[in-house]
């Protein structure tokens, strides 16, 4: 492939629901700027990220998980412009990937995840947890591809998205890819769109609580799924403060 | 303390209420019985203000304020606590994290000092020591995996914390076993029998009544007060049935 055929259009699988007058404004090098990790065997690494701006970003990052590695990323995407974050990941044997991110935001912006993980030898095992919370115009997605080699037995994969959208505009889309070349694997998938639970609000509501201390707690309740794995460090707390912070913003 | 006149009420634009009247002392406490579908928690929704509720004629007024003028929170801001027939689970919210955001939520509203982290655990202790329920159930997500009689339970510990003027409990006996029923039954007069309070619970049985002894009783049948008498008449009507008393 040349070049100038690698910039991508939305009819590329993995841009499909991206923000096409954006990826108009990409350019080869921007697409060239991989962030790489590379985790040793017996190794855990952990990335926590907070991304997005007024303008569009693209993050992508590439880590190679050795022997028995473990490879943690933990991300809010909560940006006021198209913001995505891609993920590739290889994993050797015995290998581990977690994932937890959060799509969070109003306005118009796209904000998406992207992962490709490979469970390129036996044992590996991955977990990807995705929580989207939408409002005005704003779009979500999670498109995760997973790649099973011939030979990765015992591989266990799971993938899991929900979104809430607290408006009408909102949306959010998620597609999972699987390609399974082993036959003693565990692969699940689930996904969920739907609004904040109407029953749980009146509830509070009865108790007191006004309509946005309500929405808060419930939509903490929701985003916190992606940050369970992090175990109730002051990190988590701080990603959790984040994405709720963004809530705030929306005027509701 | 309550006084509703002539309401009227749809859901998903069924006349359910149809000329509702009623009136609550301070100090009392009323019973409605009613056979099933008569609209009594149609009625506890109506007066806590749940969307799709939607009152068509009359009036509700609640210690000289226009109740169905306000919203569900203020409602409950200004003394009115709803016990659900079925509560609702909240998943990721502990019952401690939850109570205390509706406890100074309401004191907030009020213009009152809120609680602090420890002055709300010492009365949410003191509470659930009155229903005799594990404090370590309140660490839990709000309702979640509780049984039915834990529900109810946990009900009346939110209700001893949030300390309203006015309870309309809406079959809180129904669920609870024999030993349970009397502490909800003590735990409802040590909370709620008071001078400044009232009381309307909507129950199916006797049972309850034994406990907590109502000043007055009402049949609620399709959609109105059909009868009001002293306590005899929960007694009359599990004798021998609606359709006796009621005819
Ligand atoms: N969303 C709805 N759409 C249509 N009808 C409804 C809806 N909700 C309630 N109803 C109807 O309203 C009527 C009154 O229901 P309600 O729950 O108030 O009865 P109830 O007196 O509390 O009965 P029970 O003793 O069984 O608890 C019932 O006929 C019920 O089917
Ligand atoms: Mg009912």
């Amino acid at each position: 492939m040349s070049a100038l055929a690698a910039i991508p259009t939305t009819h590329d699988e993995d841009w499909r629901y991206a923000d096409a007058a954006v990826l108009a404004t990409l350019t080869p090098d921007k697409l060239a700027n991989w962030k790489t990790v590379d985790i040793a065997p017996g190794k855990t690494q952990r990335h926590t990220m907070v991304v997005g701006s007024a303008a569009p970003e693209l993050h992508r990052i590439r880590i190679q998980v050795a022997e028995g590695a473990r490879a943690e990323m933990f991300v809010v995407n909560n940006g006021a412009a198209y913001t995505r974050v891609e993920v590739e990941v290889r994993l050797a044997k015995g290998a581990h990937f977690e994932f937890g991110g959060v799509t969070i935001g109003g306005g118009d912006a796209t904000r998406e995840f992207v992962t490709r993980v490979d469970h390129a030898e036996p044992e590996a095992t991955s977990s990807q947890i995705i929580r989207s919370v939408h409002w005005g115009q704003a779009i979500g997605n999670f498109l995760g591809r997973i790649e099973v080699a011939r030979d990765a037995q015992k591989t266990d994969a799971e993938q899991n998205f929900r979104a809430i959208l607290l408006e009408k505009g909102a949306s959010a889309n998620t597609k999972p890819e699987l390609e399974i070349f082993a036959d003693d694997v565990k692969c699940a998938h689930g996904a969920a769109i739907g609004q904040l639970d109407q029953q749980a609000a009146f509830y509070m509501a009865a108790r007191g609580l006004p309509p946005e201390v309500a929405r808060k707690l419930l939509v903490q309740a929701f985003v916190a799924d992606a940050f369970t794995a992090m175990g109730e460090d002051g990190e988590s707390a701080r990603l959790l403060d984040t994405a709720l912070a963004t809530l705030g913003e929306a005027a509701l | 303390m309550l006084k509703i006149e002539n309401l009227h009420a749809t859901v998903a634009d069924k006349p359910i209420l149809k000329g509702l009247s009623l009136t609550i002392k301070a100090g009392q406490i009323h019973a409605i019985m009613g056979p099933n579908g008569a609209g009594k928690s149609t009625l506890s929704y109506v007066l806590g203000g749940r969307p799709g509720y939607e009152v068509t004629q009359g009036s509700v007024t609640f210690d000289g304020q226009d109740l169905l003028a306000l919203d569900p929170h203020e409602r409950a801001a200004a003394g009115l606590f709803l016990g659900f027939q079925y509560p609702v689970e909240i998943p990721g919210v502990s019952n401690v994290q939850f109570l205390r955001e509706a406890a100074n939520s309401q004191r907030k509203q009020r213009g009152e000092a809120e609680l602090s982290g420890g002055d709300f655990l010492k009365l949410a202790k003191e509470k659930a020591g009155l229903l005799r329920m594990d404090m370590e159930m309140l660490k839990r997500n709000v309702n979640v995996g509780f049984s039915g009689g834990e529900k109810k339970r946990a009900e009346m510990v939110q209700m001893g914390i949030l300390d309203p003027k006015l309870a309309i409990l809406d079959e809180t006996d129904s669920g609870l076993d024999i030993d349970a029923l009397r502490i909800v039954g003590d735990g409802i007069n040590a909370i709620m029998r008071k001078p400044d309070k009232a009381v309307l619970l909507i129950t199916h049985y006797q049972r309850l009544l034994d406990y907590v002894k109502p000043d007055v009783v009402h049949v609620l049948a399709d959609g109105r007060i059909v009868k009001s008498g002293g306590p005899e008449l929960a007694l009359e009507l599990e004798r021998e049935g609606y359709e006796a008393v009621v005819a």
